[in-house]
């Protein structure tokens, strides 16, 4: 039972008590800029997760032939391999994405929460939990870019979600959900720069508030994890 | 002549990389604390960024997608990713090897900082940007030297706004970093004024 709790709590672990973004504070980059819409965010999560999938698996079944002085190049050429798999599919089903993606797409190589999590976790741990640590993470990494571009697109351009027609095709092609009317002028400095510090700046705020603040339901939550 | 100087002046005030390209966030937040790590993390960054753009841009032009080779089986542009890193990496160490046998000095100075360069994302970005905006050698180098110098001032002008916000009395879950990326947004709100003054000045339009 134990051992089955244990692999849950790495797969949950990072989706909220060390949420790469929020709480470790890594690939803090592309957070900032790919979310002016939530529908990127939701791109960009997906193709980080795959990465950060197959990279922990890879390293993590290498991990001890990889000699320990040269692990970072050898995690760097992993990881740029996936991410030029990655960049190869985007470009060939999904080239909307690609454009809104940009440089930032071939840039998933120097993320930090990739090679941070091959370095902390999956050169230390077996394929299964480096797995499910992939999983987790890039959950995490989904989660809060979708949430961060949601309040970006709301606020700055008024609309939610514009742009999933082109990931999911059967929505249609113009697919978007108008939260905010028309005739009210938006925010448009939220889907700028300075919007995307602010709101990250706030957002992470919020999770340090829901992770350190005296615990009422405290035991509830630790049993689950325990 | 105006061209280059359009280049390297946007790349600092319009096209900051860290303040309105989100490039480099990491070491922006991890090492502007100090104005005087701030300052030897940038050095670092520009010439490794110049060094780096004088690397790839033949590699790219000459090795992998040469103009006559575009589109047709000789095409090896999607290997840039992988080449590119690589080229970095290894770039990162001779500097750091060069600098400690002949040049000590600026080695302690820039010392800590290297390693971490390889991992920065300015430096991947610059070069892959150099090629997708079409720039030819001498306008990659003067951009990636302009990057550079942009990502100096932003490094130094917000080590001055964080020495400010570390004193500040704040909510207890914006201790931190939280706090310092509002006061990120507000800096970066005042780079949005220098829009259009490259125009205004060298009389082109962009």
């Amino acid at each position: 039972m134990s051992e089955n709790k244990s692999k849950m709590s790495i797969l949950t672990n990072g989706i909220l008590n060390e949420n790469p973004v929020l709480r470790l504070v890594l690939g803090t980059c592309p957070t900032l800029a790919v979310t002016t819409m939530a529908s990127n965010g939701i791109g960009m999560g997906l193709a980080a997760t795959f990465v950060l999938l197959c990279s922990n698996i890879v390293i993590s079944a290498l991990r001890k032939v990889i000699p320990d002085q040269v692990r970072i190049p050898c995690y760097i050429t992993v990881i740029a391999g996936f991410v030029s798999i990655v960049q190869m599919v985007v470009k060939a089903y999904v080239p909307d994405l690609d454009k809104a993606l940009g440089v930032y797409l071939p840039l998933i190589v120097v993320n930090c929460i990739i090679l941070g999590r091959a370095e902390m976790f999956a050169s230390k741990n077996s394929v299964v939990d480096s797995a499910l640590d992939g999983i987790g993470m890039g959950i995490g990494f989904t989660i809060t870019l979708t949430i961060m571009g949601s309040i970006r697109e709301i606020l700055g351009s008024g609309t939610w979600m514009a742009g999933l027609g082109k990931l999911i095709p059967a929505l249609g092609a113009d697919f978007s959900i108008r939260i905010i009317p028309e005739s009210i002028d938006t925010f448009s400095l939220m889907t700028s720069a300075p919007g995307g510090f602010f709101v990250f700046g706030i957002l992470m705020a919020g999770a340090t508030w829901l992770t350190t603040r005296p615990k009422k339901s405290a035991p509830a939550v630790e049993g689950g994890n325990a | 002549m105006v061209k280059l100087a359009v280049i390297f002046f946007t790349m600092i005030l319009v096209d900051n990389y860290v303040l309105a390209k989100f490039l480099g966030i990491c070491p922006f937040l991890g090492v502007s604390k100090k104005l005087d790590s701030a300052v030897g993390m940038s050095l670092a960054v520009t010439f490794v960024m110049v060094m780096a753009t004088a690397a790839t841009w033949p590699i790219y032009k000459l090795l992998l997608c040469p103009d006559w080779a575009v589109g047709t089986a000789r095409d090896m542009s999607y290997l840039q990713t992988i080449v590119f890193i690589l080229i970095i990496a290894i770039l990162v160490q001779l500097l750091e090897n060069f600098l400690k046998k002949f040049i000590p000095a600026l080695y302690k100075a820039l010392g800590v900082y290297l390693p971490l360069i390889t991992t920065n994302c300015t430096i991947l970005g610059v070069t892959i940007l150099n090629l997708d905006n079409g720039y030819d050698f001498i306008e990659s180098i003067v951009c990636a030297a302009g990057a550079g110098i942009g990502f100096l001032v932003a490094m130094v002008l917000f080590s001055g706004v964080r020495r400010r916000v570390e004193q500040a009395v704040t909510p207890k879950c914006f201790e931190g970093l939280p706090i310092t990326l509002v006061a990120a947004a507000v800096t970066s709100l005042s780079f949005m004024g220098f829009g259009g003054i490259i125009d205004a000045i060298f009389n082109v339009a962009a």
